[in-house]
């Protein structure tokens, strides 16, 4: 079956995840408060197979998955392409040349 | 000697970076600067529920699709997950990231305007070119890792569908018998615009219809689904090496939109929540 690994550590990562995308009043937010609900509603049936556990794992798990990947996409994003062009006095001290100073600008 | 001159035309830049002025030349003309980003302009993010479904406020203000639509969803938790890419945005407004808005704009505005029929054509085409069928001769590893990881994922589909697929090493890829693509044709046509949409989407990252309906249908996860499309990628990589700023950048986003499609497709198709009245069937 698809997701594997404990729907409580899925749990657990998930909801780590909406703390850091909320900031501070996270626990007030309404992504927590439904995760939350929604686990706790089917916790009863934990030792029969249920398929709407099951599917609520599986919704749980590709949601973390894509909070998981929006954050790393976008750490990556600002380390690696997040910095704009260099000017052109930074082209030209890489290889160790200045511009040119002209009186009244350049035309 | 090195003269400054103004800099050269660029390609347009993919998602534009923090709104930063620009160093300026010493010509006093400003180097290529992206376009400044919108900064987040509301406090507080909220759901209400209207008529036609849910809708999301950003402080007192509706939120509108591209179009200007009002933007309702039929479903609370997808409205919910759409509330919290919203509010996680930080300083500035990075839409490249909120891939469950940007899907919900598309199902609302349909900008490419096609009917549902248009649309499951659109996705059972991508069975000719399915990566999964698709398979190479040489390197013999790489032949042998698509034959340990591939097969399996077709075998279940040709059983779950009872269908024949099959897998090719010509370059004309496999052939797919009609009764196949009938099959999946009306399997797709089960579902309501809105998922459709959603599945277009996952096929479209994955370039797999045969590995999104094992997505779709809770047989693989996302992380294993984004593998196995990346499969010779992946081979690469562990062959020559791995470059962060590539590699993990395309998996990461890849992963997210594989994620988000998923997502939205089974929120779309809940049956557990209430079917409004004015979801487009």
């Amino acid at each position: 079956m698809a997701a594997p690994g404990a729907p409580l550590r899925t749990l657990r990562a998930l909801l780590r995840e909406l703390r850091h995308a909320a900031g501070r009043s996270y626990r007030d937010s309404p992504a927590y408060r439904h995760v939350l609900e929604a686990f706790r509603a089917h916790r009863v049936t934990s030792e029969k197979l249920c398929r709407a556990q099951q599917e609520l794992h599986f919704q749980a798990a590709t949601y973390l998955c894509l909070l998981r990947s929006v954050r790393e996409h976008e750490a990556l994003h600002r380390e690696y392409h997040g910095r704009g062009e260099r000017s052109p006095q930074e082209v030209a001290g890489l290889v160790g040349f200045r511009l040119p100073q002209q009186p009244g600008g350049k035309g | 000697l090195w003269r400054a001159h103004s800099p050269p035309a660029r390609f347009p830049r993919p998602p534009p970076a923090d709104a930063r002025g620009g160093p300026v030349g010493s010509c006093g003309r400003r180097a290529y600067a992206p376009p400044a980003e919108r900064k987040r302009f509301y406090q507080n993010v909220s759901i209400s529920q209207g008529e036609g479904g849910f809708e999301i406020n950003l402080d007192h203000r509706k939120l509108k699709t591209p179009q200007a639509k009002l933007f309702t969803v039929p479903s609370e938790a997808l409205a919910i997950a759409v509330a919290t890419e919203w509010d996680s945005q930080k300083d500035t407004i990075k839409f490249y990231t909120m891939h469950l808005t940007t899907l919900c704009n598309t199902a609302l505005d349909n900008p490419t305007q096609r009917n549902k029929t248009q649309l499951i054509r659109a996705a059972v085409k991508f069975l000719e070119t399915d990566t999964v069928c698709y398979r190479v001769e040489e390197p013999p590893a790489l032949a042998e890792l698509q034959k340990n990881e591939w097969d399996p994922v077709v075998a279940w589909a040709e059983k779950r569908y009872n269908v024949t697929i099959g897998s090719s090493t010509s370059i004309l890829g496999p052939n797919i018998p009609a009764s196949t693509k009938e099959t999946f044709v009306s399997h797709l046509a089960s579902y309501n615009m809105w998922a459709l949409q959603g599945i277009e989407f996952v096929i479209t990252q994955l370039k797999s219809l045969i590995l999104s309906m094992s997505l779709i249908d809770r047989h693989i996860t996302v992380e294993k689904a984004v593998l196995l499309s990346r499969l010779e990628e992946e081979y690469q990589i562990r062959r020559w090496g791995n470059v962060e700023w590539a590699h993990d950048y395309d998996l990461c986003e890849l992963r997210a939109r594989t994620a988000a499609g998923t997502l939205f497709v089974h929120l779309c198709s809940e049956s557990s929540t209430v079917k409004h009245k004015l979801l487009q069937d």
